[in-house]
C-alpha cells in the first residue's frame, strides 16, 4: 500500500493543480484576514471560502483526476495487488494532497490570526468537507466509466448540498410554517455536510441570534457538548459511507 | 495450470463470453485467434481479474483466482495498447514495478536482457506520455518479462514495433518457451503465431469453437500454413452465419 501511495503521490504532485489550490488558499485567507480588522469577521469570510470553494475543488479534482489515472489503475490490477490496495492507495493520495493543501492554504493563517476555538472548528469542518466530498466524487465516478457524465454527476452534488438543497428545505417550511418544525431543522442539517459544517462553526460565532427561534433550539442543540459530537460524528459518516460504497462498486467493477 | 470453468460474461445486452471451458497447461504455447471483438481480450483481461465473469470461475493452479491475488505475482502481462500513467517516468515505472512484486514476495534475479536489447536505458528519463507507440511497447514487453514470470500473457505483442525489435522479441518469446513457460498469445499476425505457438485456441461470436494442437490441425486440413486455415475457418463461419440469416 505505501509503496503504491508513494506513487499516486508523486503523480499528482506532478500535474500543479494541487500546488495552486494551495497558493489561492493562501491567497484568500491572507487577503481576509488582511483586511478585516477583527480576525472574527475574516473567519466568517472564510468560512465561505469552506463551504463553496473547498467542496468544489475537491470534489471535482477528485472526479477528474480518478479518470486520469484509469490507465495506472489498470496496469496495478494486473499486478499482483488486491482491489483494495489500488482502490485506497488512490483515495488516500488524493485525501492527503487535498487535505495538507487545505491545511497549508487556510490551516496555517488561521492559526495565527485567530488562533481561538472558533478557527480551530473552522479548520476541522473544512478538513471533514474536503474527505467527504472526495469521497463522493470517488463514488460518482466508479458507477460510470463516462468521464464527462461522471464529473457532471459530481458537479450535481456539489450543487445539489450547496445551493439547492437549503432551498427546498426552505420551500418545506414555508409551505408547513403552521406547524413547529424546530426539531425537524436539526434533522434536515444533519443530511447535509455543507449545512453541518457552516452551523458549527456560525454556533460558536454568537450570530445564531439573528435566526430567531431556530436559532435558539440550534444553539440548544449545537450548542451542547452532545450536538457538537453527534454533528461532528455525521460528517464523519459523510465520508465513510460514500467511499465504503464506491470501494464495494469498484470491487466487482471491470476495468 | 489455468482453467476456466462455465465461464459466461455480457457488458449490458453484448454477450462477450459464453460457455467458456477451456484448461491450458504448463509448457504449452497458445495462440488465442479469432475476429475482432470475439472475446479474446475479455478473456485474457479474465485471467488477470481485470473483468469479472457473470457466471463460472478461473482457476489458477486449483485455486480460484477470486480468493487471492498473490497469482498475479506469477503472471507477466502485456497489454494490447501500452496505456501507462503519463506523467511516470520510464524509470520510476519500471522501479514501481520491480517495488510492487518484491512486496508482493517475488525473490529471484531480475530478467534484463530485454531492457538491454531495447536499450531502455538511453530513454529512460524521459515521460511515458513523450514515447512513441512501438517505444511503449517495448516498455511494456521488457516488463512482462523482467519479473521471470510462469506464465506470460502477449496480447498482440508484435503490434507496432519495429522489425529489429520484433525479431527480438520473437527471439526472446522462443527462449521462454523453451523453458518450459506458460505462454498466451494474441496476434492477427498468422505467421508469428506459426513460429511461437503449438496450440490453438479459436473463438467466434463469444464462443470458443475449438482448442486444439497446431500440429493436428495441419494434418485435417491438409494445409501447411496456419494463416490459409484460419482464413478458411473464419470466411466457413461467415457464410453459415449468413445461411441462418437466409433461412
Amino acid at each position: 500500500m505505501k509503496k503504491v501511495l508513494k506513487y499516486v503521490l508523486y503523480d499528482i504532485l506532478k500535474n500543479r493543480f494541487v500546488i495552486g489550490y494551495t497558493l489561492l488558499l493562501l491567497l484568500l485567507s491572507f487577503a481576509f484576514f488582511g483586511f478585516e480588522v477583527n480576525p472574527g469577521k475574516g473567519v466568517i469570510s472564510l468560512l465561505n471560502i469552506n463551504l463553496i470553494v473547498v467542496p468544489l475543488v475537491s470534489i471535482i479534482f477528485a472526479a477528474t483526476n480518478f479518470y486520469n489515472s484509469y490507465e495506472f489503475l489498470e496496469l496495478l490490477s494486473a499486478q499482483p495487488l488486491s482491489r483494495g490496495t489500488i482502490f485506497f492507495s488512490q483515495y488516500l493520495g488524493v485525501c492527503l494532497s487535498l487535505s495538507l493543501a487545505f491545511l497549508i492554504g487556510i490551516g496555517l493563517p488561521v492559526l495565527f490570526f485567530e488562533g481561538t476555538m472558533v478557527g480551530f472548528r473552522l479548520v476541522l469542518t473544512g478538513l471533514l468537507l474536503t474527505l467527504a466530498y472526495v469521497s463522493m466524487a470517488f463514488w460518482a465516478s466508479v458507477l460510470t466509466s463516462d468521464k464527462a457524465k461522471g464529473i457532471g454527476i459530481a458537479l450535481v452534488i456539489w450543487f445539489y448540498f450547496t445551493i439547492v438543497y437549503d432551498g427546498l428545505v426552505l420551500t418545506l417550511f414555508l409551505s408547513l410554517s403552521d406547524y413547529p418544525m424546530e426539531k425537524a431543522t436539526i434533522i434536515f442539517s444533519l443530511l447535509n455536510p455543507t449545512d453541518l459544517a457552516r452551523i458549527l462553526v456560525l454556533i460558536k460565532l454568537d450570530v445564531s441570534a439573528l435566526m430567531g427561534i431556530t436559532g435558539a433550539v440550534f444553539q440548544d442543540f449545537f450548542g451542547s457538548a452532545k450536538g457538537v459530537w453527534i454533528s461532528l460524528t455525521a460528517l464523519c459518516i459523510w465520508f465513510i459511507v460514500p467511499v465504503f460504497m464506491a470501494f464495494k462498486k469498484f470491487s466487482n467493477k471491470d476495468l | 495450470m489455468i482453467l476456466f470453468k462455465d465461464i459466461e460474461k455480457s457488458f449490458g445486452k453484448l454477450n462477450v463470453l459464453s460457455d467458456v471451458n477451456v484448461e491450458f497447461s504448463g509448457g504449452h504455447s497458445i495462440a488465442v485467434v479469432g475476429p475482432n471483438g470475439s472475446g479474446k481480450t475479455t478473456l485474457i483481461k479474465m485471467l488477470l481479474g481485470m473483468v469479472l465473469p457473470d457466471k463460472g470461475k478461473v482457476y489458477f493452479d486449483g485455486k480460484p483466482i477470486s480468493e487471492s491475488h498473490q497469482y498475479r505475482g506469477r503472471i507477466g502481462y502485456m497489454p494490447q495498447i501500452s496505456n501507462y500513467p503519463p506523467n511516470l517516468k520510464v524509470s520510476q515505472l519500471i522501479s514501481m514495478m520491480t517495488d510492487i512484486r518484491e512486496s508482493a514476495g517475488w525473490t529471484g534475479k531480475l530478467d534484463n536482457e530485454l531492457i538491454d536489447a531495447f536499450e531502455i536505458d538511453s530513454f529512460s528519463n524521459k515521460t511515458m506520455s513523450t514515447l512513441s507507440g512501438g517505444t511503449r511497447q517495448k516498455v511494456g514487453a521488457a516488463l512482462a518479462f523482467r519479473f521471470n514470470p510462469d506464465v506470460l500473457i502477449l496480447d498482440e505483442p508484435t503490434a507496432g514495433l519495429d522489425p529489429a525489435a520484433c525479431e527480438i522479441l520473437k527471439d526472446k518469446i522462443q527462449n521462454e518457451r523453451q523453458k518450459g513457460k506458460l505462454l498466451i498469445l494474441t496476434s492477427h499476425i498468422l505467421s508469428d503465431l506459426d513460429e511461437l505457438t503449438d496450440h490453438i485456441l479459436f473463438m467466434n461470436d463469444s464462443r470458443i469453437q475449438f482448442y486444439q494442437e497446431i500440429k493436428g490441425l495441419k494434418e485435417e486440413f491438409q494445409e501447411d500454413k496456419l494463416g490459409k486455415i484460419i482464413a478458411q475457418l473464419m470466411r466457413a463461419k461467415s457464410k453459415s452465419q449468413s445461411k441462418i440469416l437466409v433461412s
